[in-house]
């Protein structure tokens, strides 16, 4: 195949993926986008296997079996609660195969002396350095996640300066490689310690601030893959590439205003330990128990319910029990909504998936800005296992280490229902003053019992 | 084409991608927001390209086509997971059922 052919087939690839991004602006049409992405990226590989001077032998063929059966697999199995580090996973993978292309590029390129120009080799250093720094990063996303390792912020006396050194040490490898050192031992070096900074540079974050760091991880896979193509003089990669950092910048930044923090605070703050002795608020008064029979009442009164939901009913599987709920609900009259805080869940907008995934239909998840206005004539905000993101401290308490942040302003309802497990506090550590209001009464359980106990006991009225 | 014109065509395709993205992405809603990531995640799996590129090379040593090869596996995975679950994601949000008449109240 001519180049000029395979760069117009390139040009198709390219055309495919921009439409696949187009058609997710609605859920009416995100999944023809899936599949215009996925044929736009058959083009490609096709195209690049026809490539005349490619020796395909067996490593091609095999690698792409391998790497397609691991792939397929797991994202069949994986569960829609285990969906974000499913795509930490996914993206550091990507991460590492554009280092390594960089260091066999490097490795094919150096022994000819003068063929390296200088673009090319900061082309090489970039991939390298950012697309290692996503694998590692990826990882350790991954393995928080998982529960390999703990969820909380690891840190340790000095750890900005160690990291800030690593840092610097790397970014001199680079110089020197772009400067002309064309020697193969300082790449891998680079390679290794941009490794080890990704490792030190996610540790320090904790579990609740993932969401920024897997978006921000998907744009250093994106801008790594765009490196890849200046090595290779490839526009699909550069335009790809592209795409996924402006992506991943936006959703970074969308996260972290939601949060009412900087990035450079969610990266280098380490939420909790800074704050622990900021003097937490201390919440004071009783907090009124109630039980199902209660609630079941209080609701099949009412006209008009808004579910407010958290990690904590992900974590409970509650979320058929709740679509269940709110199907019964709705049988008889009563409006129900929800309303979905921009970071409930562990990834931006994953709430809405484990939703969809009861067959709750999209038309009833609300945004913040849309819902808020509308609780002030709620009868009852039904809040499953969410904490933080009701926290009228964050809109009362200066002192408070989440003031200022954006949230769902339930304590405007009529009436509060909390469910929780027990009297603990939320991921950020912090007493809920919500929990005192008058208005709020707690039904304490597990989420997915104690709501299909609601079920029961609305159906029996 | 010099070797440098062809760097200041790619840096305008990339500047410009840059812009577009921006554009494309921040009308995908909220909603989205989890597809719309591992989405492009199964996008950035392009690299799978340049890993193919690398690995297929004629005189390749038996180091760049070893790492070609690991590449190879790791980019088929970024791509064909990435797909797969966007799909299953993708699958499951659905529109409001049409009820019966006498129910129609609830929205």
């Amino acid at each position: 195949m001519s180049q000029n052919v395979s760069n117009m087939l390139y040009l198709v690839t390219i055309i495919c993926f921009i439409l696949a991004l187009r058609f997710l602006s609605s859920p009416t049409t995100a999944r023809h986008g899936t599949w215009v992405g996925a044929a736009g990226m058959a083009v490609a590989i096709g195209v690049t296997l026809a490539h005349s001077h490619l020796h395909i032998g067996w490593r091609i063929p095999v690698g792409a079996a391998i790497g397609a059966a691991f792939g397929a697999v797991g994202a069949r199995r994986v569960k829609m609660t285990a969906m974000p580090q499913m795509v930490a996973l996914f993206n550091g993978v990507g991460g590492g195969a554009a280092a390594l292309v960089s260091l066999a590029e490097f490795h094919n390129l150096v022994p000819a002396a003068g063929r390296l120009h200088g673009d090319v080799a900061l082309a090489i250093v970039l991939s390298g350095l950012i697309g290692s720094v996503s694998f590692a990063g990826s990882m350790v996303a991954f393995s928080k996640l998982q529960g390999l390792i703990s969820g909380r912020p690891i840190t340790y006396p000095g750890q900005q300066f160690v990291n800030l050194v690593l840092l610097a040490a790397v970014i001199a490898a680079g110089v020197a490689i772009v400067a002309g050192t064309e020697r193969q031992w300082l790449l891998v070096a680079l390679l290794l310690g941009s490794l080890v900074f990704g490792v030190l540079f996610v540790l320090p974050i904790g579990g609740a601030d993932m969401p920024v760091v897997i978006s921000l991880l998907n744009a250093f896979t994106g801008l790594a893959a765009a490196a890849t193509g200046f090595e290779l003089d490839s526009n699909v990669l550069i335009v790809s590439g592209a795409l996924v950092g402006a992506s991943g910048t936006l959703l970074t930044m969308l996260m972290s205003r939601a949060m009412n923090r900087s990035i450079g605070n969610v990266l280098f703050g380490a939420f909790g330990k800074v704050q622990a002795g900021a003097g937490a608020i201390a919440v004071e008064g009783t907090v009124r128990s109630v039980t199902a029979q209660d609630v079941g009442i209080m609701l099949a009164y009412a006209q008009k319910v808004i579910i407010v939901p958290g990690y904590g009913m992900a974590v409970a599987q509650a979320q058929h029990a709740v679509a269940e709920l709110a199907d019964v609900l709705e049988k008889k009259g009563i409006e129900v909504d929800y309303a979905i805080h921009p970071v409930a869940g562990r990834m931006p907008g994953h709430m809405n998936v484990l939703l969809a995934e009861a067959n709750i239909p999209y038309e009833s998840l609300r945004e913040m800005d849309e819902i808020n206005p509308q609780f002030a004539q709620t009868d009852v905000a039904l809040v499953i296992g969410a904490n933080d993101v009701v926290n009228p401290a964050a809109r009362n308490e200066p002192g408070s280490p989440i003031y200022g942040m954006p949230i769902l302003n339930v304590d405007q309802a009529k009436q509060v229902v909390v469910m929780k497990r027990s009297m603990a506090t939320g991921f950020a550590g912090i007493d809920n003053p919500l929990f005192v209001e008058p208005q709020t009464s707690l039904l304490f359980g597990d989420a997915k019992e104690s709501v299909l106990k609601l079920v029961s006991s609305v159906k029996s009225l | 084409m010099s070797h440098f014109a062809q760097v200041v065509v790619e840096l305008t395709i990339l500047a410009l991608s840059i812009f577009l993205g921006i554009e494309v992405i921040s009308k995908v809603p909220t909603l989205l927001h989890t597809p719309l990531m591992s989405g492009t995640n199964a996008i950035h799996g392009i690299v799978i390209v340049g890993a193919i590129l690398v690995a297929g090379l004629a005189h390749a040593d038996t180091l760049t086509s070893w790492v070609g090869f690991v590449a190879v596996i790791l980019g088929a995975a970024n791509v064909v997971g990435g797909f797969v679950v966007t799909d299953r994601m993708l699958e499951m949000f659905k529109a409001r059922k049409p009820r019966p008449p006498d129910d129609e109240g609830a929205e």
